[in-house]
């Protein structure tokens, strides 16, 4: 059905080379070596909006931001059990990608199902990013086995284990599919547009709501029935 | 007399199992649906999410990452007793929730709404839920977790009867239409319908339908049966497989469950279990015996039953 060549597999750093992205496609399948770490909402409103201090040298140690709440606990003597680990929906965080990217020097964001394709023009692309996304999305024991180590965890306190910064050393750690290649295209974006010109055939045979809901009209004046 | 601390382990299990074993039934329906899969992308994620599930089982770990909302579906027959009446069950199940968070570990998903305030557990005010059901006989209690993920792929609608199937039909593709795209529903999964009922059980009906049914199981209604091997194909149909890929691996399968509603009136709901989809069922005997299983086996006759036991008036009329 997919007529594109076949993607490549590789394995890339989290601090990589220019040309290390240069050479992904969107489809490429990737797998991950080096210190990444999880960002989500939680740390974007405390780094871009209340300018707190980074708790390490990004992107020096790592430019990968995984949009991630890891199942884990802290032990009692420090030490961490991290189980599984699975992105979770990128798109809730684009209002911060831009300033996040700029502040952390990310190069690689990896996460649910991509980002606008407009987010990839005007944020990733400037700052020659590329965008990861999981697969399934649920292979949470798969990328659980390409964590070599916990290194650290900063601002669990505050907020919490599911927002806080973990910082992971991954080897070998994927599946993950490019979604946003350095040129700006999204993969997600090129399979809707192939799916919705199958979509009128598949609604024949089916009718609109009788009582129809403001969001299918921004026209507050609408009755919305019939 | 069913012992509280047979309950509490029997609990901490479950959320161990439904956490890191995948049920046989889901597995074999995501199987079939890889054998057939012809989208090179969609095929990919199938095959790493068959992976997936054995690597989880092999290291005792959880399939993935986001572990859901962990809740509990009690069922007891008539004649079951608790040490400690339903108070002591209901604090056990929250024990339970709280110390598999920890231990296995799940993500410390529920926080306050307003507050995010997170106590790491899993436990806070309504969290886990704790529902009901009963059976008319059996001194046996049926303990059933669910860690349902995910905040895409669930809605509701009210329609009405001039709506009729083709506007069942619509709501039923926009629902997966939208939140297949990129893959947001965790596809494929188990859809599950709610029709009738009021809003609050329509909602629960959709649900119950997706968590509480297997697949392969069918509707004890011949024409609402028929309903469901035909809402399967046609959400398989749109185009649109694994992470809303080209592909035609949406719905694994579909699952419908009615309750009589408003006579001007047609709820509908649909929900979504995903990839990972988190179930575990024990059956607690009164005499300690455990057994575990992994379909519900939620909606007996007695849960669908629509007579009552009472005559009605004669009229005078009639026997005149």
């Amino acid at each position: 059905m997919d007529t594109a060549p076949k993607p490549q597999q590789v394995r890339l750093s989290t601090t990589p080379s220019r040309a290390d992205l240069e050479a992904l496609k969107i489809g490429d399948i990737v797998y991950l070596d080096g210190l990444l770490y999880t960002a989500r909402e939680g740390v974007y409103k405390k780094v871009c909006e209340e300018g707190s201090d980074l708790p390490l040298d990004l992107p020096a140690e790592s430019a990968a931001n995984f949009h991630c709440s890891p199942a884990a606990t802290v032990n009692p003597d420090g030490s961490f059990n991290m189980g599984a680990v699975t992105a979770t929906a990128s798109f809730r965080f684009s209002k911060w990608i831009g300033p996040w990217i700029e502040r952390s020097g990310a190069r690689i964001i990896i996460g649910k199902g991509g980002m606008t394709s407009k987010d990839y023009r005007e944020h990733f692309v400037p700052n020659g990013a590329i965008y990861l996304t999981t697969v399934g999305y649920g292979t949470g024991a798969l990328l659980g086995r390409g964590i070599k180590q916990v290194k650290a965890v900063h601002w669990n306190k505050e907020l919490g284990l599911a927002q806080a910064m973990w910082v992971i050393e991954a080897e070998n750690m994927g599946p993950f599919i490019v979604d946003g290649d350095l040129a700006g295209n999204s993969l997600f974006e090129r399979e809707n547009a192939r799916i919705a010109a199958n979509l009128d055939k598949v609604y024949e045979g089916t009718r609109p709501a009788v009582l129809r809901r403001f969001g299918e009209t921004d026209d507050r004046s609408d009755e919305v029935i019939g | 007399m069913i012992a509280i601390d047979t309950i509490q382990e029997t609990a901490e299990r479950l959320m161990e199992k439904a956490a890191i074993e995948i049920p046989q039934d889901y597995l074999d329906g995501l199987r079939t649906m890889a054998d057939t899969e012809d989208g090179d992308l969609s095929s990919f994620v199938l095959q790493a999410m068959l992976e997936n599930y054995e690597a989880a089982k092999q290291d005792r770990r959880a399939m993935c990452g986001d572990t859901g909302c962990p809740r509990w579906y009690v069922k007891m027959g008539n004649e079951a007793r608790i040490e400690g009446g339903p108070i002591a069950l209901e604090a056990a199940l929250r024990r339970a929730t709280a110390k598999s968070t920890n231990d296995i570990p799940l993500r410390p998903n529920r926080v306050h709404p307003l507050w995010r305030t997170d106590h790491d557990n899993n436990v806070g005010i309504g969290a886990p839920e704790i529902e009901y059901g009963f059976e008319p006989d059996g001194e046996w209690i049926d303990l059933v977790t669910v860690h349902k993920g995910g905040l895409f792929g669930t809605d509701y609608r009210m329609l009405f009867p001039s709506d009729g199937i083709e506007g069942i039909k619509r709501f039923f593709l926009d629902s997966l239409v939208a939140f297949g795209k990129r893959g947001l529903a965790c596809q494929p999964a188990i859809i599950g319908i709610g029709l009738g009922g009021s809003k609050d059980t329509c909602m629960v009906l959709g649900k119950r339908a997706a968590c509480l049914r297997t697949v392969g199981s069918r509707n004890s209604d011949p024409r609402i049966a028929a309903m469901e091997d035909e809402f399967k194909e046609l959400g398989n149909s749109i185009g649109m497989g694994a992470m809303g890929f080209v592909g035609k691996s949406m719905v694994v399968d579909c699952n419908i469950e009615v309750g009589y509603c408003h006579t001007g009136g047609m709820q509908m709901s649909v929900h979504a279990f995903c990839l990972s989809s988190r179930r575990a069922v024990a059956r607690i005997h009164a005499d300690g015996r455990v057994e575990y299983r992994t379909d519900p086996e939620w909606f007996t006759d007695y849960q669908r039953r629509e007579t009552v036991e009472w005559t009605p008036p004669q009229s005078l009329s009639k026997s005149a």
